[in-house]
């Protein structure tokens, strides 16, 4: 193969094909503790590790909601905290049919001579410390690529500096025994129209798979995390079906059918837009040789965060709503989903942030 | 898009489509006249246009053999050829829902500076010949790259190149009508092993598709023509399973759905394990979002040569060992295929070293 096969190689491919069964999907609770403070104190929450850990705490001991999640990404820390129960996460998840996963990359940096493009850091002993996660349970890694639309964005160089690193990080991510999802997200900010959203996706989804063939990443072993093909944020909006059309065809013009599933991330769509989109693109009748799933942080969690509001008597109640959104979006998978899940308060809103930077 | 959707973009993608229709396959008759005389001397026929103009009539007025062809491709000479009875091959082609093709690439040259590795010419008025052919009424094209296994190749210029040549053919071509055939055939010459040839023809057509999507080509409106995956020439032979199995994974890894079919060339492979092999690959149980199909040329017309002989006492014996191999052909695509059907003719070898078109 042109592909280097490691000797996790199968086990790659089993959890990868594992985490896109139709009828689950990922939950991202990776927030760092910069960007989790920030959800923290939207509702007045202090940002200190025992509320970090609540939060987490009350997401993955919904009752019934890990039915619907193959897999959930993590914060360094995280992956080793545990319940007030004593129990570790990791087991919690485990023992709920979850995979966990973690993310290991490092932020963003700009790219110097551009105007605000980013490359994303992390490669520095990655090898070692995902041998390290591996031993403490995790078996998918996420690493998140940024690029923009503007007048002359993204750039050639932007474009490859971002798909090399997706490679190079998920080559070694496989010979360390974790799944990468290979995340090359392409901001909604902007005027643009979808036709320029689909022009540049189906640009960056190319080359971002000859960067994997080229460092030899075994791409049953991989899960892809893009963006939805959408207009700009500041151009009107179009139906959930238009986003179907444009989506898919831009993804079958680029990923090969030996990628598993597709994880979509929810950018700034409210949590009822990102669930009626998804739901859209798996009611499309086209080819689809990969599921399609979500990988939601903010579309998962914001009626829940608010719900909470970090009070321990509003945990059941924060609980249904978490549960509400994972078993509308796991309907979403299966192109079941009917809209009429109880929206809790915020699951309309929109969640986009402007430059939103994690 | 990313892709351009010229004013031919809803007919292209239509006649792809329809090239792709399962049960049916691509005839390669467009041997140049250079290669055509090779085939004529194997019969000891001589190389007069009055002889080719006869073998392609033997082809094209096959009983029932059309039905199992979506496309045949056509050298320049033939495409504005006519039966004895004066109709023009085209015609008899369109009555029976097989679209001409035309072969417009040059041939190759050498690479200067690589250990006897090609790129592929043709481009000068490339677009001007595009719109004339549409004219006579062909709807596809095809042109042929080439690149070969060897200690150090294929070179990345090589691949580099070839992939280019085929972006900037395939875009012409779209942009004049013509469904672009995209063949970037890895040869089999050579001891390596399946493996080999499988991380090459990943690593190629991976190039390929890059190059096509710099191109802004319109993948819905494009058929691939690749080389099987096999052992090379020099090495032990492994069965149609395992062909298959090679094959259709290095697909998988490159191939975006997009793309409506596959037409495998034949490369040196006899008639009887070309159909073989694309009829494992039609049965095996995994997930192929494009049909696999044919492109043959000496793997649909060596025995029909043999049996003709050149003599016209014989037209319809060659005639009807024309049509078992289409039909068979068709079988296949639908892994249907239950072998057989052959003479010893079917069974042998079409293997040359260093095959020059």
């Amino acid at each position: 193969m042109s592909c280097f096969i490691s000797k996790y190689a199968e086990e790659l491919a089993k959890n990868a094909a594992y985490i896109g069964t139709p009828g689950k999907g990922i939950l991202a609770a990776d927030e760092s503790t910069g960007t989790i403070g920030k959800r923290l104190s939207s509702i007045n929450v202090e940002n200190v590790e025992d509320n970090r850990r609540a939060l987490r705490e009350l997401l993955f001991t919904t009752p019934g909601a890990l039915q619907y999640l193959s897999g959930v990404i993590l914060f360094e820390e995280t992956l080793y905290q545990k319940a007030s129960s004593g129990k570790p996460f990791v087991e919690i998840l485990k023992e709920g049919g979850v995979l966990p996963g973690i993310k290991v990359d490092k932020g963003t940096v700009e790219l110097n001579g551009t105007n605000g493009e980013t490359f994303t850091q992390g490669l520095d002993g990655l090898a070692q410390r995902c041998q390290k996660y591996y031993e403490a349970g995790a078996r998918f890694a996420k690493w998140r690529a940024v690029l923009k639309i503007a007048v002359n964005e993204p750039t050639e160089l932007a474009i490859q500096e971002n798909a090399n690193g997706l490679a190079m990080y998920a080559a070694i991510c496989q010979q360390c025994g974790l799944v990468p999802i290979v995340e090359p997200e392409i901001l909604v900010d902007g005027p643009h129209d979808i036709k320029k959203c689909a022009e540049v996706t189906e640009r960056v989804l190319a080359a971002c798979y000859k960067a994997l063939n080229d460092h030899h990443v075994m791409l049953e072993g991989t899960l892809l995390k893009p963006n939805m093909v959408t207009p700009g944020s500041e151009s009107p909006k179009v139906a959930p079906e238009v986003i179907a059309e444009y989506t898919v065809r831009a993804l079958q013009r680029t990923v090969p059918a030996a990628v598993p599933a597709i994880v979509f991330l929810s950018g700034g769509q409210s949590e009822e837009e990102a669930t009626l989109n998804l739901n859209a693109m798996n009611k499309l009748k086209t080819k689809k040789p990969w599921s399609l799933s979500f990988s939601f942080g903010r579309a998962l969690q914001q009626s829940t965060l608010k719900a909470w509001a970090g009070k321990e008597e509003n945990v059941k109640k924060a609980q249904a709503a978490l549960l509400v959104r994972c078993k509308a979006n796991s309907e979403a998978t299966l192109g079941t989903y009917k809209g009429d899940a109880q929206l809790g308060e915020g699951a309309a809103e929109s969640l986009h942030v402007k430059d939103y930077k994690y | 898009m990313s892709a351009f959707v010229g004013k031919y973009a809803e007919e292209l993608i239509k006649n792809a489509k329809y090239i792709a229709t399962p049960g049916k396959g691509i005839l390669a008759a467009d041997e140049s006249t250079g290669t055509i005389g090779k085939r004529l001397a194997g019969i000891n026929v001589e190389n007069i246009e009055s002889n080719r103009q006869a073998l392609r009539e033997l082809l094209f007025t096959s009983p029932n053999a059309l039905s199992f062809l979506s496309g045949v491709i056509l050298f320049e000479e033939t495409l504005y050829q006519k039966t004895s009875d004066g109709k023009p091959f085209v015609e008899v082609l369109q009555e029976n829902n097989v679209i001409p093709g035309i072969k417009v690439d040059k041939g190759t040259v050498e690479i200067a500076g690589t250990n006897g590795e090609t790129t592929t010419q043709g481009f000068d008025s490339l677009g001007a010949r595009c719109q004339q052919y549409y004219k006579a009424g062909a709807r596809f094209a095809k042109w042929r790259a080439v690149l070969k296994i060897g200690p150090n190749e294929p070179s990345e210029l090589s691949i580099q190149q070839n992939a280019e040549g085929l972006a900037r053919y395939s875009i012409i071509c779209q942009e004049n009508g013509l469904v672009p055939i995209v063949e970037p055939e890895v040869l089999t010459d050579g001891p390596h092993d399946i493996k080999k040839c499988a991380a090459v023809t990943e690593t190629v057509l991976a190039a390929v598709y890059k190059a096509l999507n710099d191109h802004h080509v319109l993948l819905e409106g494009t058929l691939l023509k690749p080389n099987m995956v096999t052992p090379g020439s020099d090495s032990p032979k492994v069965s149609p399973q395992v062909i298959a199995e090679y094959t259709v994974a290095a697909l998988r890894r490159t191939v975006p759905p997009a793309v409506p079919g596959i037409v495998f060339l034949s490369g040196g492979q006899s008639e009887e394990e070309a159909t073989l092999n694309l009829n494992a690959m039609n049965k095996l149980d995994v997930l192929k979002p494009w049909t696999l199909s044919f492109s043959f040329g000496r793997a649909l017309q060596q025995s029909t040569l043999k049996t003709w002989g050149g003599k016209k006492e014989n037209v319809g014996k060659g005639q009807q060992a024309f049509l078992l191999r289409c039909k068979a052909n068709s079988d296949a695509t639908l892994g249907k295929y239950t072998g057989g059907s052959a003479g010893g003719l079917a069974s042998e070898s079409l293997f040359v070293k260093g095959y020059k078109y």
